[in-house]
């Protein structure tokens, strides 16, 4: 007895072709936005996990390419990286870093640094990644987030294949930030009102 | 006759659903966003979850009745 597919069982295409856009022209990274509003959203509004458990693109992406393609050993993930000091210390780091790339933008927007055309990769390797900048109307600013913004989901999308490869196929959401926050969000929300 | 059941250690939980998806018997839900819980009337112990889950908190017991 299968479960019947849902739209949302079809959200996986929709995180595809967002990293795909990401090719061809960055200032596509901004819709990513959105996959940042809506489980924060669903958390504070509706205190559940709706996004994780039903629509997350990303999650059925690794289960299909883990599951279905069998790229995953499927094997345990080690108990260190489900350890709360680890995901609370990855939420952290990953909310740094965020705000670091919103410092950039905000520099390039003031006009004091010029804008940079590359992907950052782990926080680390720079690629480059000017084919797809087309100029932008409004600022540079604009751009520049969206350089951020985009080296942030690939990066995920790296670890989170790194991690399908070597464990289970959805790794990535013992750690993920966004889930991590929205379980906390959860928690904080039904303590208050039990 | 034995039957097993699945139990989620719940502490360990990370809320992400996966579970859910590959359950036969639609006996889970995360009904706060916290952790999985598992209805045991509908729980048929076919250990789908157990595998799915990436954190490998799910286990299988065997319970009486
Ligand atoms: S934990 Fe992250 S990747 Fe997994 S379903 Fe939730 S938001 Fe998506
Ligand atoms: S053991 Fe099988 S029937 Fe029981 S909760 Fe897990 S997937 Fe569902
Ligand atoms: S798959 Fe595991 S970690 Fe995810 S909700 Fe189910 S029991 Fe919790």
């Amino acid at each position: 007895m299968k479960r019947k597919k849902k739209w949302y069982d079809f959200l996986w295409i929709v995180s595809l072709t967002y990293l795909i856009l990401g090719f061809f022209n960055i200032l596509f990274a901004w819709l990513g936005l959105l996959c940042f509003f809506i489980p924060l959203l669903i958390a504070i509004i509706k205190g559940n996990k709706a996004y994780c458990n039903k629509y997350c693109g990303r999650g059925q992406l690794f289960s299909l390419l883990g599951g279905n393609f069998g790229l995953s050993r499927k094997k345990d993930i080690p108990k260190w990286m489900k350890s709360n000091y680890f995901r609370y210390g990855f939420l952290i780091f990953f909310f740094l870093m965020f705000f670091l790339m919103l410092w950039n933008t905000w520099l390039v927007f003031d006009g004091v640094k010029n804008l940079s055309t590359a992907v950052t990769l782990l926080w680390t390797f720079r690629l480059p990644w000017h084919w797809a900048y087309h100029g932008t109307l409004f600022s540079e600013g604009v751009a520049q987030f969206a350089f951020g913004f985009y080296s942030v989901m690939l990066t995920s999308t790296v670890l989170g294949i790194l991690t399908m490869v070597l464990f289970k196929p959805r790794s990535w959401c013992v750690y993920c930030p966004m889930g991590t926050m929205t379980q906390l969000i959860c928690k904080a929300k039904n303590r208050t009102t039990p | 006759m034995v039957k097993r059941k699945a139990i989620v250690h719940i502490s360990e939980c990370v809320a992400c659903g996966c579970c859910i998806k590959v359950c036969p018997r639609n006996a889970i839900s995360i009904p706060k966003g916290i952790y999985a819980e598992i209805n045991r009337e509908l729980c048929v112990g076919c250990g789908k979850c157990t595998k799915e889950c990436p954190a490998s908190i799910i286990s299988l017991e065997v319970t009486e009745s």
